[in-house]
């Protein structure tokens, strides 16, 4: 047992040797947790609006003002050609043209309806449904104004609607950082702890010095518990440096026990450590390590959640996720820091990372041979 | 008769259809040095490994200290040194660094440690590099240091191979020095080398050549068996 402390401070000493790794240490959880977290918002900001107003009437530049009241929008152009718009939106200058007919008080006087063209720029679909959806409850918006204005009476026989209104849980400002940063923090610890296990063993592959381990009587099952240790040591101090960013900066609630998220990370550690070795094991240089576990790393992520929800995936997808560490410890982050979930609320995520952490683990030891 | 403490008997190494090992049978005694000498690819690295636990035979029996190579592979690990053509120590850390933790792993207590280490580096003289780096060491220090790392633990026997790998005549004499000092504290050499002159310092010597030993005798006796007045006309006489 003893061996097992011998390996463990001679993975540290090499840690602190290597200057490379330290920076990594302190600067990936700082720029990830800065820089993505800020990144990667869906919160909608700004969208540029390309006006072609034919009509020119009282009526259609109150709707033009309507727009430009909002919060969201700009108009940022304005001309009588639609192809101008669409030449707007070719440029990725503007996101929406919205077009006028000739006559559309006319026809909204006379009629009681009137139409509008509104092209959207949806390259990115997600982003264009957002920002159609808020395009029509403007519009919309518009709409009661006038039959206030026109009618007169304000409630005057409304027609008969259900109002639904709805209350955020959870995130009640719908804060998209918040929604964010345990998801970015699942990134961070997976990816420190990726990289540092699926170098280790290869290094010593490289240098040679794993033919002079293989030659001592020492147990691969502590050689390999001394390799792993100090690398949870290591995610768990990024993972706390990653939370506390998130805390101070953009005032990220921790609603759940701090207990259960360090827990849980030990878990999905020794798991995603045991895939980094297994990765160690299988390669021979450092090169074939980082095209595997940049493969993998790709997989796990965008398959995870963090971008898109997993519920929304095909069902075959969603199956496959059961397989995905990532996906489950995000799915715990966001759960405990968010919602205050406890123990009982993850029973599943539980057992699904205990099962991926005990095969890959086994896979690792399984591979790992002192005798080739 | 000196007690044996490597057996080796029809030992065979195949890779697929290739045949790095073809029969082996030799005996190695206690406190000889060994030469085991081949050209390029004749299977000496290869037998040397399957001697070291790291690599196993085809087929074919294997005792390494009395223990057998298949089924006390861990027990025969307890018994040997080991120092390989690629420098093996830890270049990032210190040579006392690298002592603590290769004496860890062979469970000598700190105590033991601390007083070996001190008599091991006045042997080399280098007790003011003691926290030095070893990648900051010239090669000849780290052979030397890496031969004393692999003895660290006093197995009954050491591998070497290739040993003295681009260095200065001078330093691989002195090189040899240190392996005669093993020998006479009773320590077997098993040593795989290129330079015909250190296969004249050696007690007995094989030659390999094509996975097969083609001789083995002491250097005098190869001398006068093939009628040649150094170790490299013997080798050249064989490997042709």
């Amino acid at each position: 047992m003893k061996t097992i402390f011998y390996v463990i401070q001679k993975e540290f000493i090499q840690v602190r040797r290597n200057k490379t790794m330290l920076r990594m240490i302190v600067m990936i959880p700082l720029l990830q947790m800065l820089v993505l977290v800020f990144a990667a918002t869906y919160d909608l900001k700004n969208v540029n609006i390309f006006l072609v107003d034919k009509d020119m009437s009282s009526t259609s530049r109150k709707l033009a003002s309507k727009f430009e009241a909002s919060p969201f929008f700009t108009i940022n152009n304005a001309s009588f050609s639609p192809e101008e718009g669409e030449k707007e939106l070719l440029r990725n200058a503007d996101n929406m043209v919205l077009v006028i007919p000739k006559g559309f008080e006319r026809k909204l006087i006379r009629d009681d309806k009137a139409s509008l063209q509104l092209l959207v720029n949806a390259i990115d679909g997600q982003a264009a449904q957002l920002g159609y959806s808020y395009a029509a409850s403007v519009i919309r918006g518009f709409n009661k104004n006038i039959i206030a204005e026109w009618k007169g009476l304000p409630e005057f026989n409304p027609p008969f609607q259900i109002n639904a209104v709805p209350r955020y849980w959870y995130n009640a400002e719908l804060e998209y950082k918040w929604y964010m940063a345990p998801g970015v923090l699942a990134i961070l610890v997976t990816l420190i702890g990726l990289f540092l296990s699926g170098m280790s063993l290869v290094k010593e592959k490289e240098q040679g010095t794993i033919e002079q381990l293989n030659v001592t009587p020492i147990r691969k099952i502590h050689f390999l518990a001394g390799k792993l240790i100090p690398f949870i040591v290591i995610a768990l101090f990024d993972l706390s440096f990653g939370l506390l960013i998130a805390k101070i900066v953009f005032n990220l609630p921790i609603v759940g026990s701090l207990g259960l998220v360090f827990g849980f990370g030990i878990l999905y550690l020794i798991g995603i450590l045991g895939l980094g070795l297994f990765i160690s094991t299988v390669a021979d240089t450092q090169q074939q390590v980082m095209f595997v576990t940049y493969f993998f790393m790709m997989i796990f992520i965008l398959m995870g959640g963090i971008f898109t929800p997993v519920d929304s995936m095909p069902k075959w997808a969603q199956l496959f996720d059961e397989a995905n560490p990532v996906f489950h410890f995000m799915k715990v982050m966001r759960m405990v820091i968010l919602k205050g979930s406890d123990f009982g609320d993850l029973i599943h995520e539980f057992f699904a990372l205990c099962i991926l952490g005990f095969t890959f683990l086994s896979l690792s030891v399984l591979r790992y041979r002192k005798t080739a | 008769m000196k007690e044996k403490v490597i057996e080796v008997r029809n030992l065979v190494k195949k890779f697929g259809s290739f045949v790095a090992n073809d029969h082996l049978n030799f005996d190695v005694y206690q406190g000889e040095i060994f030469g085991f000498l081949g050209a390029n690819g004749a299977g000496k690295t290869t037998a040397m490994k399957i001697l070291c636990g790291l690599s196993a035979p085809t087929s074919g029996e294997v005792k390494v200290g009395g223990f057998d190579i298949y089924t006390e592979t861990e027990k025969v690990k307890r018994n040997i040194g080991y120092m390989s053509q690629k420098f093996s120590l830890y270049e990032d850390m210190t040579i006392a660094e690298n002592i603590r933790f290769f004496s860890g792993i062979y469970g000598i207590s700190p105590k033991e440690r601390k007083a070996k280490q001190e008599i091991l580096l006045k042997n080399l003289d280098i007790e003011s590099s003691k926290d030095s780096l070893i990648r900051s060491l010239p090669l000849g220090w780290k052979q030397k240091l890496a031969f004393s790392v692999a003895i660290f633990h006093d197995p009954k026997i050491v591998f070497l191979d290739e040993p003295t790998g681009g260095v200065d005549p001078i330093t691989r004499r002195k090189f040899w020095d240190l392996i005669y000092e093993t020998a006479d504290r009773g320590i077997t050499v098993f040593v795989t080398t290129h330079y015909m002159d250190e296969a004249e310092y050696c007690n007995r010597v094989s030659i390999m050549n094509d996975g097969r030993i083609e001789a083995l005798d002491t250097p005098e006796n190869l001398k006068k068996q093939y009628g040649a007045k150094n170790m490299d006309e013997v080798f050249l006489k064989i490997a042709r």
